[in-house]
């Protein structure tokens, strides 16, 4: 089977979760940029989400903002439907949307470790099946996922968060060598430190064993998610591509 | 909808499975899925067609029971009535 079997279906659409601000928005806008209609998901940063969409509006793309938490077991279903309504068919999903809830590991509450798991690997996981029939009908689809170098690398403070994260890496791996052969890839980008609001407040000690020397920006997770959405990227699949100034090495 | 034939639902399974990959003269109605190299996935996604074909919905444990072509077009009639 050649690579030109499993094209960019004209009509498909991109599903980005939690786009309201940082790297989920610069990923809409990027997405957007290359010629994807974008539903922009947001759970309560409406203004952000509105603000994603006239941006992309504004630059010739096209867009919708659709509220509901990833974390909800009801939410998913109902969102794909309605980019289905709106935008129709989804060609990609990138399960952006993550909490953190930083505390040491021997302190840290059940509360606090459930709600980070459940936005980041249940939701993770919900979306992913919300889409994947229709994918492996249409014989294309590209999911990303974004983890973190946390996770494959220690950061104190941070158990939940990197338990979460390094779960998505191995669903991504796992769901990628089921749906393989149908033209449908999976794969994860594992940003290192980005400037974002969810990293305010995170050790500079970290900053400081970037080799790169620098907090990475949000356009730059951006293009690699772009990257795997692309028609150029139909071999990479189980992958994951850490955008972190080297952190990860 | 109305109730579909034997031979409508055969022919829904038949050409499902040679998408997948099956050897359409291998395939019978006491061909061993597993023999056809039908495997899970595949299965998962018959379930969507006969659905959307015959508004049959098979569970997991539905799909589970199916060892041959006979079972699934035999589950399909029995669950179209």
């Amino acid at each position: 089977m050649s690579g030109a079997d499993h094209q960019r279906p004209e009509a498909a659409c991109a599903l980005v979760t939690g786009a309201s601000r940082g790297i989920g928005a610069a990923i809409a806008l990027a997405l957007a940029a290359d010629g994807w209609p974008v539903a922009v998901n947001y759970r309560s940063g409406a203004d952000g989400a509105a603000a994603t969409v006239k941006a992309i509006e504004d630059a010739g793309g096209r867009a919708i903002a659709l509220q509901g938490d990833v974390a909800d077991p009801a939410v998913p279903a109902r969102l794909v439907e309605a980019v289905h309504e709106q935008l129709g068919a989804i060609g990609v999903l990138v399960n952006n949307a993550g909490l953190r809830a930083d505390g040491l590991a021997l302190s840290l509450s059940d509360e606090d470790w459930q709600s980070v798991l459940d936005t980041n690997l249940g939701g993770t996981h919900r979306m992913t099946r919300a889409v994947l029939r229709e994918m492996i009908r249409a014989r294309y689809g590209r999911v990303i996922n974004i983890a973190s170098v946390v996770g494959p690398r220690a950061n104190a403070g941070q158990a939940n968060y990197a338990a979460s994260k390094s779960a998505v890496i191995a669903f991504t791996k796992t769901a990628a060598v089921e749906v393989a052969r149908r033209g449908v890839t999976i794969n994860a980008v594992a940003p290192g430190l980005i400037a974002t609001d969810m990293t305010e407040g995170i050790p500079d000690a970290l900053a400081e064993r970037i080799p790169a020397q620098r907090a990475g920006t949000p356009e730059e997770v951006a293009a690699a998610v772009v990257f795997l959405a692309s028609d150029a990227a139909g071999y990479i699949t189980a992958a994951t591509l850490y955008v972190d100034g080297g952190l990860s090495a | 909808m109305t109730q579909p034939t034997i031979d409508q639902i055969e022919k829904v399974i038949t050409d499902s499975l040679v998408t997948f990959g099956a050897d359409p003269d291998a395939i019978s109605r006491d061909a061993e899925l597993e023999a056809l190299d039908v495997d899970s996935l595949d299965l998962a996604e018959l379930s969507q067609i006969l659905e959307e074909q015959f508004g049959v919905e098979l569970t997991a444990a539905d799909v589970a029971e199916i060892k041959t072509v006979g079972d699934a077009i035999d589950l399909v009639a029995e669950r179209a009535k």
